[in-house]
């Protein structure tokens, strides 16, 4: 899947929501030398995790976030990554025109083929769900002939029982250690999630193997 | 951050009082309280970079500690605070950790405008 993209347009809030949700494609495309860019809406400002005894503030997390985020793209090969200056937990309350306009231009200047963002009504959290519905409302907007493919990541609790199992499912087993590398790249973030998933009763290899083998998508459509 | 010592941080507090100042103060179970347990009702609050000015702050001894001030017409607290610092640029940095790490709350206090 995925040889002959032009370009690829990832959209997502959170340095780090790439990494869980689709390291591995976007390195097997990167691989090919298909042109990916990313556009990180935030630096996670507002990460709770500051260890205990702390190693950040809630002042210094965001530069730590940054160079995290630099580091995980790296080990994705992304080129062309973007930081767009929103703060954490505030993308639902900026104006709704804005963030349409925000993707719309990306999407002008970029001429994406494929783009991967959140799955609407099923990404959980607020920043999430307000990322999805900017870049769905903007490709919506579109000529219908021109409009890029939307690849949809959903991990509500109801996905699966209201969306059915995803409709693309991608063998990433070829580029595991890629994405394990831009997994750890994010060290504020993953350290304490597979301490918690551990706590939840599922083994840290399990939970290794579910996020290193493949990764699962919904087709947007319109 | 420190565990805090509660005479130095009073200390600080008191350095910070009448005169105008910019704080951060939020609370928050973190975005996924919800998804992770269905039982938990998820409630924060945050506000950034409003200015005020206190009269009187006290630090409380109780562990963790309770942080208030008193406003000329009101009052600004956090419960829950554990660490601090004074950071490079000078602002007074409190928070709340839990024992996970996780950050519960936390008051900051600055002569300047914390970043956007």
């Amino acid at each position: 899947m995925f040889t002959d993209e032009r370009q690829v347009l990832v959209v997502f809030p959170h340095p780090d929501d790439e990494a869980f949700s689709c390291a591995g494609v976007i390195r097997q495309m990167t691989k090919r030398n298909i042109p990916v860019t990313y556009a990180c809406l935030t630096l996670g400002e507002m990460g709770r995790n500051l260890g205990n005894p702390p190693f950040a503030t809630r002042e210094s997390l965001p530069e730590i976030r940054r160079k995290e985020l630099q580091q995980a793209a790296e080990a994705m090969g992304i080129q062309d990554l973007r930081m767009m200056g929103l703060r954490d937990k505030t993308i639902e309350f900026e104006d709704d025109e804005k963030m349409v306009k925000l993707v719309a231009d990306l999407i002008d200047e970029l001429n994406p083929s494929l783009m991967i963002t959140f799955l609407p009504g099923f990404s959980v959290h607020p920043d999430h769900e307000a990322t999805a519905r900017a870049v769905v409302e903007a490709v919506r907007r579109m000529p219908e002939e021109t409009r890029p493919t939307i690849l949809a990541v959903g991990f509500a609790n109801d996905t699966v029982e209201k969306m059915g199992n995803p409709e693309v499912v991608v063998d990433i087993s070829d580029v595991k250690m890629d994405k394990l590398a831009a997994l750890q790249a994010h060290a504020s973030q993953t350290a304490w999630m597979i301490a918690e998933s551990e706590k939840r009763e599922e083994s840290a290899d399990e939970l290794s193997n579910n996020w290193l083998t493949s990764e699962a998508f919904y087709v947007i459509k319109h | 951050m420190e565990v805090v010592n509660k005479e130095h941080l009073q200390q600080l507090i008191d350095r910070f009082a009448n005169k105008d100042v910019f704080i951060h103060l939020e609370t928050t179970n973190g975005a996924y309280a919800a998804h992770f347990n269905e039982a938990v009702f998820n409630a924060g609050a945050f506000i950034r970079n409003v200015k005020l000015r206190y009269e009187l702050g006290k630090v409380v001894s109780d562990k963790p500690h309770r942080v208030g001030l008193k406003l000329e017409h009101g009052w600004v607290y956090a419960q829950g605070i554990t660490h601090y610092e004074v950071d490079e640029l000078g602002r007074l940095l409190m928070a709340g950790l839990d024992y996970e790490g996780k950050l519960a709350v936390a008051l900051q206090i600055s002569e300047q405008p914390f970043a956007y």
